[in-house]
């Protein structure tokens, strides 16, 4: 896949230039940090380890905040191509339309990851060099909370060229990408809420609740996050719903990649049959 | 097949319930300038995008370098295909080498030729600026530039010269015309045939997503039977009997005091001009005036129009 490559190449470059790498990795850096530095200091009184809650504070900030980046980066990059123009030289050229798709993709991935890794590196850097040893097990945590975080901001980039693919205008694909991010960051989670205390058990067994999870990929998330670290999710609010969740990290880690996949081959599969 | 690098058969395209091209049948030659003129909405783009493979034919088959261009085998024919989109879109954040190494790369060309046909077309001087600062007409030209990446065998330009500077005209049609001496297919489009001069071999007129004129532009003065006008000033003191002399079977019009001007067709001007000369009137001017190209593309709509 050459041409993906150069197409990612031009997609990284393109990133620096209109300052969305520096943006995106100087905000994650200022709230990893924030929250290194705050989170640490109640931290003591419910005996968790400064990591441990750190890992539980940029989980819970990266659920809203990475699928929003996410999405930002990515709804443009199909129908934004189309509306400027550029598109239809791009593929006057030897470039097959999923190289297109795919090297935007691994572009954006790249950028995020950029973000990720410097911000949340950054504050877990803070952390060891302020405190005592953490337990080798947090830091376990904190590598599976950037890796996951990272995997989460792909899948809401491949659900942005998902709207970007299926509709003309860019503005039409910005409104979509804000009513996904509503729908899986916010919505979502209250209506399974609201669900559970309506229906008291009858219907909502511990099975269904498990399909319901991992259909929201920031529960595949929380789940990844929260549930698979016994100290963790005693203080996460979610120590009730961990006991009665059966799926294992890598299973977790196969749903999100499920979310990458699905929706990256359906952006391909709708810009693949539009004509310029 | 040897020499023929665009082929239409009976193509179509149509948009829901209005058709864009209908029935077009094309066959284009290696070392071929060809003009592609009509209105806009005749359906010139939407046939240069089939060639380009960006939309599929309703109907028909296409046929680019011997593939279709719609296929995905046909991925890497497109890199000895060229093209200018009527509407110039360049990422304006990127300059103009980066730009042009970006496109070198994807069609597989050494990046280090980009220098020599910035050179070419004019550009290379701004080579290092960002696109954001050119003007209409350096923007026209690095967008040519990438059309010329890798010595393309079929260059597809969608109205390059509209809004053009003479200048930039000039440089562009020796560019065309060199490049069809080595041996490459170039296809302009226009909305005008006058724009084209006598840059092309061919013309294929387009009405309304028909092809309704095909052939060389002698061929189509040819066949629109458009009327030759010939306008004889005689000396004053021998108007008189010039109608007499010079009028056999011809209908000469007095136009004004010593001005005399004959309608006829094509085939009649010979005999015309042989008759005035072999009067031995004193004709101070005599004025020819062949239909211009205007008026050849002109019958060709209407009669399309009539139908």
């Amino acid at each position: 896949m050459r041409a993906a490559a150069i197409i990612a190449g031009k997609e990284i470059r393109d990133g620096l230039r209109n300052r969305w790498v520096i943006a995106t990795t100087l905000l994650m850096t200022a709230l990893a940090l924030t929250l290194t530095l705050l989170g640490s200091a109640p931290a003591g009184t419910v005996g968790a380890s400064p990591l441990e809650a750190t890992v539980v504070g940029l989980s819970s900030l990266t659920i809203f905040l990475v699928p929003l980046i996410a999405l930002l980066i990515s709804y443009d990059a199909i129908s934004g191509e189309f509306e400027r123009g550029t598109m239809a030289l791009l593929l006057s050229y030897p470039v097959s339309r999923s190289a297109v798709v795919a090297g935007k993709f691994l572009g954006a991935t790249a950028i995020l990851a950029v973000a990720t890794v410097a911000g949340y590196g950054a504050g877990g850097a803070a952390l060891a060099l302020g405190t005592e040893a953490a337990e080798p097990e947090a830091w376990g945590a904190f590598v599976v909370m950037i890796l996951s975080s990272i995997g989460l901001g792909m899948v809401f980039i491949a659900l942005g060229y998902v709207a970007s693919a299926s509709v003309r205008d860019p503005r039409t694909a910005g409104g979509i990408a804000i009513g996904i991010w509503l729908l899986f960051a916010l919505i979502y989670d209250m209506a399974l809420l609201g669900l559970l205390a309506a229906d008291q058990g009858k219907v909502m067994t511990s099975e269904v609740l498990n399909v319901l999870l991992i259909a929201n990929p920031t529960d595949v998330y929380r789940l990844l996050n929260f549930t698979g670290f016994s100290e963790l999710s005693q203080f996460a609010g979610m120590a009730g719903l961990a006991k009665q969740v059966y799926f294992s990290t890598p299973v977790l880690a196969a749903v999100l990649a499920a979310w990458i996949v699905i929706p990256l081959a359906w952006a391909a599969f709708l810009f693949s049959r539009r004509e310029v | 097949m040897s020499g023929i690098t665009v082929c239409l058969r009976e193509v179509s395209k149509s948009y829901g319930s209005l058709a864009a091209v209908k029935g077009v049948s094309l066959e284009l030659r290696e070392g071929e300038r060809v003009a592609l003129v009509g209105h806009n909405g005749a359906g010139k783009s939407t046939l240069i995008k089939m060639m380009l493979g960006l939309i599929g034919a309703s109907a028909g088959t296409v046929s680019v370098l011997g593939k279709d261009p719609s296929r995905r085998a046909a991925v890497e024919t497109r890199s000895k295909v060229g093209y200018l989109p009527e509407h110039v879109a360049l990422q304006p954040s990127m300059t103009g080498e980066e730009l042009m190494a970006f496109y070198a790369r994807l069609k597989h060309q050494p990046v280090s030729a980009n220098q020599e046909i910035l050179k070419r077309t004019g550009i290379a001087y701004a080579a290092h600026r960002r696109i954001a600062t050119y003007s209409k007409g350096m923007r026209q030209r690095l967008a040519l530039a990438q059309a010329l990446i890798g010595n393309p065998r079929v260059l597809l330009l969608d109205e390059p010269t509209t809004g053009l500077d003479p200048a930039l005209r000039q440089t562009f049609y020796t560019i065309v015309q060199e490049l069809s001496v080595n041996g490459a297919t170039v296809l302009l489009s226009s909305h005008a045939l006058t724009e084209l001069e006598t840059q092309t071999d061919r013309v294929v007129v387009m009405n309304q997503g028909r092809k309704v004129a095909d052939g060389t532009l002698a061929e189509l003065r040819q066949q629109a039977q458009q009327p030759v006008r010939i306008k004889v000033t005689v000396d004053s003191d021998q108007v008189t009997f010039f109608p007499r002399i010079a009028g056999a079977g011809l209908e000469w019009r007095r136009v004004s005091e010593r001005t005399f001007e004959l309608c006829c067709r094509e085939n009649e001007k010979i005999t015309a001009l042989k008759q005035v000369a072999g009067t031995s009137l004193p004709v101070s001017d005599i004025e020819i005036i062949d239909p211009t190209l205007d008026d050849i593309y002109a019958h060709f709509l209407y009669r399309e129009a009539a139908e």
